[in-house]
This record gives C-alpha cells, sequence and structure tokens, in this order.
C-alpha cells in the first residue's frame, strides 16, 4: 500500500492527527511522573477512566464528558490522601484505582453487562476517532502543553527537588495540583488512542526511553515527544497495513524503541 | 548596628506529639555567620524548616527578614541547601547548567523565564564553585563532591542575602570541607550573606563562623567558638576530655 493512499483515508488523518497530539501530551506528562516515581498514577487514573466511562454509559451520556470530570476528582483526591491523610503515593493511588474500577463493575452490571462501547474504551480504538472528538482532543492537548510551557521551570524545579522548589516561593501544592489535573485530562484522552488497559505504557515507555541518551531536561522533553509521536503514528500505519489492533501496536512499537535505545547505549559505551 | 534579620520568641515545635523544639529565643543579625550544630535529632532541621515556614510552630513565632515565617514572602533574599542529597535523583536527566538555574526562580515573576543576564549570573555561579568545565554534563554522572558544589551553586547564583545550609559538608572529603567552610566564610565577607549552616563538625566550623548555637532540643550554648570552648555549661554537658577534643581542633 502507498502511502499516499494510506494518508488519503478521512479516518487515518483524524486518527493521526488526534494521536500526535495526544502522544506529545502523555510523552510531557510522563517525564515528570517517571521522574518522580508516580509512573503508576496514569494507570491507576486510567483505572478510574473505567469508573467514568461506565457512569456516562450507564445514564446515556457521551463517556468522555463525564470521565473527565470524574477522573479530575479523583486525582485531586490522590493528592488529599497523599497530603493530608499521609498515605504513601502507591498506596493512594491503590486505592483511588480499586474504587474506580469497582464503580466502574458495579454501574455495568447494573446497566445489564458488559457492551461493546465499553469494550472499545477498554482497548481503545483510535481509527473509529470522530470529527467531534478529534477537536476535543486537540483543545485539551493544547490546553497541557500551554500549562507544561508556561509552568515550565516551576515544574522542572518540583521534578527534581521540592523542598528547594518550596524555598524558592514556589507554590508547591498548586503546581502538584496542576500536573495531576493535567495528566488526568491526558489520560481520558489516551483511552481512546490506546485504551484504558495500555494508557500508562503512553506516559512511562516514551520517557524511560528519552532518559537512556537524553543530555538535559528540556532534551528529555523533545527526545521523549518524537518517540511519542512517532510510536504513535508508526503504530497506526502498522494496525491499518496488518489489521492488528492499534492500541497494542503502538505500545510494542514504543517497546521497541526503549530496546533499540537500551541497546544503542550500551554499544556506544562500549 | 546590624538589624536583625531573624527574631525567634520563644518557640517551640511539636511533631507526633513530642516537643522536637523547646521554648526557643534568639536573634541571628545581618553578616552573622553561624554554625548550627548539636547531636542527630537534636532538631536542627526541624529549626532550619521551621526558620522557612516549612512547619508551622506550636507556640511563639519566628520572623524572617520582618516577616512571620509561616508567610514568607521574601524568597528572593533567601538561599537554601536542603539536607538531603537523596531529595533528589541522581539519575535524573538534567544538567548542571540547567539545575544552577532554578536557583534564580525565586527573583521570578509569572511567567517565569530564564534571559541572557541570568546566564552570566549562572556562568559566575558555576565558576565560583569551580563547576565551569562541567556544566554541560549530568548530575548523575558526576562525583558526590561535584553534585554537592553544583547545588551549592544552585543556593548562591541568586546572591541570597540568607544562606541556609542544611549539612552541606556531608558528602565531601575534609579537604573539601574545609574548602567549603572557607568558601562561606568569603562568601560571608565579601558579600555580606548572613550564614546558617547545620554540621556535625563543631572543630571545623568553629574556626570559620562567627557564633555557634548548640542544640539539644533546645539551646544549649549560643556563642562564640571561644566562649563554647571555656564554657564550663558545655564543659558538664560533654565532660572535659570530649570538649578538648573538640576545643583543640581548632587549636
Amino acid at each position: 500500500m502507498e502511502v499516499i493512499e494510506f494518508l488519503s483515508y478521512e479516518f487515518i488523518q483524524r486518527a493521526l492527527i488526534a494521536g500526535s497530539f495526544i502522544a506529545l501530551a502523555c510523552s510531557l506528562l510522563g517525564v515528570q511522573l517517571v521522574l518522580r516515581r508516580l509512573s503508576l498514577i496514569g494507570d491507576g487514573l486510567s483505572h478510574v477512566t473505567f469508573g467514568g466511562v461506565a457512569l456516562g454509559l450507564v445514564f446515556g451520556v457521551y463517556p468522555i464528558y463525564i470521565a473527565i470530570p470524574f477522573v479530575i476528582i479523583c486525582s485531586l483526591g490522590i493528592l488529599q490522601l497523599i497530603d493530608r491523610a499521609k498515605i504513601y503515593g502507591d498506596a493512594a493511588i491503590g486505592i483511588v484505582s480499586s474504587i474506580g474500577i469497582a464503580i466502574g463493575i458495579l454501574l455495568a452490571s447494573l446497566a445489564g453487562g458488559f457492551n461493546i462501547d465499553l469494550f472499545s474504551f477498554l482497548f481503545g480504538n483510535i481509527l473509529a476517532i470522530s470529527k467531534t472528538e478529534v477537536i476535543i482532543s486537540i483543545a485539551l492537548s493544547a490546553v497541557v502543553l500551554g500549562a507544561i510551557l508556561i509552568y515550565y521551570y516551576e515544574i522542572f524545579s518540583i521534578t527534581f527537588d521540592e523542598e528547594f522548589a518550596k524555598a524558592s516561593g514556589i507554590n508547591t501544592k498548586r503546581i502538584n495540583s496542576i500536573i495531576v489535573v493535567l495528566t488526568a485530562v491526558t489520560v481520558v484522552l489516551t483511552m481512546k488512542v490506546v485504551g484504558i488497559m495500555l494508557t500508562s505504557a503512553l506516559l512511562i515507555l516514551p520517557a524511560v526511553s528519552a532518559f537512556q541518551i537524553a543530555k538535559g531536561f528540556k532534551n528529555s522533553l523533545l527526545i521523549s515527544s518524537v518517540i511519542a509521536m512517532l510510536s504513535v503514528i508508526s503504530g497506526i500505519f502498522l494496525s491499518f497495513v496488518l489489521n492488528l489492533p492499534t492500541g497494542a501496536c503502538i505500545v510494542v512499537i514504543n517497546f521497541l524503541c526503549l530496546c533499540m535505545i537500551f541497546l544503542f547505549k550500551k554499544i556506544s559505551q562500549k | 548596628m546590624s538589624a536583625e534579620i531573624i527574631i525567634a520568641n520563644d518557640v517551640t515545635v511539636r511533631y507526633n506529639s513530642i516537643d522536637v523544639l523547646s521554648n526557643l529565643s534568639f536573634t541571628i543579625k545581618a553578616g552573622d555567620y553561624i554554625g548550627l550544630v548539636g547531636p542527630n535529632g537534636s532538631g536542627k532541621s526541624t529549626l532550619i524548616r521551621t526558620i522557612l515556614g516549612f512547619l508551622k510552630p506550636l507556640k511563639g513565632d519566628i520572623y524572617v527578614f520582618g516577616e512571620n515565617s509561616t508567610e514568607l514572602t521574601n524568597w528572593d533574599k533567601i538561599g537554601y541547601l536542603p539536607q538531603k542529597m537523596s531529595f533528589f535523583n541522581p539519575n535524573f536527566p538534567s544538567n548542571v547548567e540547567e539545575i544552577v538555574a532554578l536557583g534564580l526562580l525565586s527573583k521570578k515573576n509569572f511567567p517565569k523565564k530564564i534571559n541572557r543576564q541570568d546566564r552570566e549570573a549562572i556562568d559566575k555561579a558555576l565558576e565560583l564553585l569551580n563547576i565551569y568545565d562541567i556544566r554541560k554534563k549530568l548530575i548523575g554522572d558526576l562525583s558526590r563532591g561535584q553534585q554537592q558544589r553544583v547545588l551549592v551553586a544552585r543556593t548562591i547564583v541568586n546572591e541570597p542575602e540568607l544562606l541556609i545550609l542544611d549539612e552541606p559538608t556531608t558528602a565531601l572529603d575534609p579537604e573539601m570541607r574545609e574548602h567549603f567552610f572557607a568558601m562561606m566564610e568569603e562568601f560571608n565577607s565579601l558579600k555580606g550573606a548572613t550564614i546558617i549552616l547545620v554540621t556535625h563538625d563543631i572543630g571545623s566550623i568553629g574556626r570559620y563562623a562567627f557564633k555557634l548555637m548548640y542544640l539539644d532540643k533546645r539551646i544549649i550554648f549560643y556563642g562564640t567558638f571561644d566562649e563554647f570552648c571555656k564554657s564550663e555549661k558545655m564543659t558538664t554537658y560533654f565532660s572535659a576530655s570530649s570538649q578538648h577534643i573538640i576545643c583543640h581542633k581548632h587549636d
């Protein structure tokens, strides 16, 4: 199949545009989350998304509209549990994510069991992304990117050394809240690309790959973005050509990127 | 007469129902170089964190540059080096230059940006700490001593009026430690910066600091090193032989 033909399909164009924006947001946030050992917050929030989606499906509201505020509230809940209840981060994520899943299962059961819609959210289906979803994805990704650009130095300082950041007059609580809210929005958007089950991969893998070769913080953000976007684009292409699930293709390509970079690093060190 | 930069009035700090600091009252004047010493768990870091407003006293107040420590806004006048090197991830993908730049954020308004003038300040701090040649290296690729110098450069890059250094010499070898204390003395005398330096090395800091504050949940001693060595109270506290060893190092 020729690339021109591949690109001529409108649904492919939509998938590539939305996927690239979401990948960019994921990669930039992933760098902060991995460095702060909060990698699994993506996984936890994606489980919460399951609850939000189920809620939307039960009440007949478009799931993303319910999932975004629901996941934002839960993400702030995780912060409160860590801050006020003095619960370890991983335990707080575990508590909130399991409640999210439980709510999802209960609602799905009350609604008469799983249906095809819920399944598409679990495993993603970016090739079926609608025009409205593309617009929502671009708009929200732009908000995420804008916030990261505006608060770049504050986020960098907190990620490196939160105690010092506080003594620089940075409102660490506010910035932490901004990061988790942005993560919540991004996780909901990522659900459409790789599905709830694989969301954390898109947050973690590009960042970890970038850390292998980055020469600075800004550099790691740049490399992570390039890897995430290339893996989404090539994953969409591969899944279309080989008729395979897109989300799984994207994640496998991301993992192969990490393996190749790791090998390259080892060889170049010899 | 120098202005008082820090005033503590009968400060008590409680943590998990235990008083970790009791009834502390003291003043620190502009240009002072204070060695904050004491055994492990004596409350040195707690005092530092209370001065910076990270902890709220149960009783009493601390004023820093005339502001209550719990409502500090004068962050641009303060340079702080936190205690634990482990506060940061040694494999953090950031180079020396980027990390030192973080020290300038307290002077910046929203949205915070680093400009050309800032680059000059960063270069100056790098040269002062003798780490200019490694400015493009990743923090994780440096020795513990070099990493510590990077963090010190980050602390002094904005030329703060008050420097608070919590055990800055733990990762340094004895030679580097002496060099560090001397460098702080120079920073104190040339720039007029007020310094509070937490350390276990009473003998070495005694040679450079104007005053020692010996803490053990309360202030046991606050005065010059000579007074410390002659203090009968400290002889009783340490035993004559221990006090002699500490002060002999000074001689």
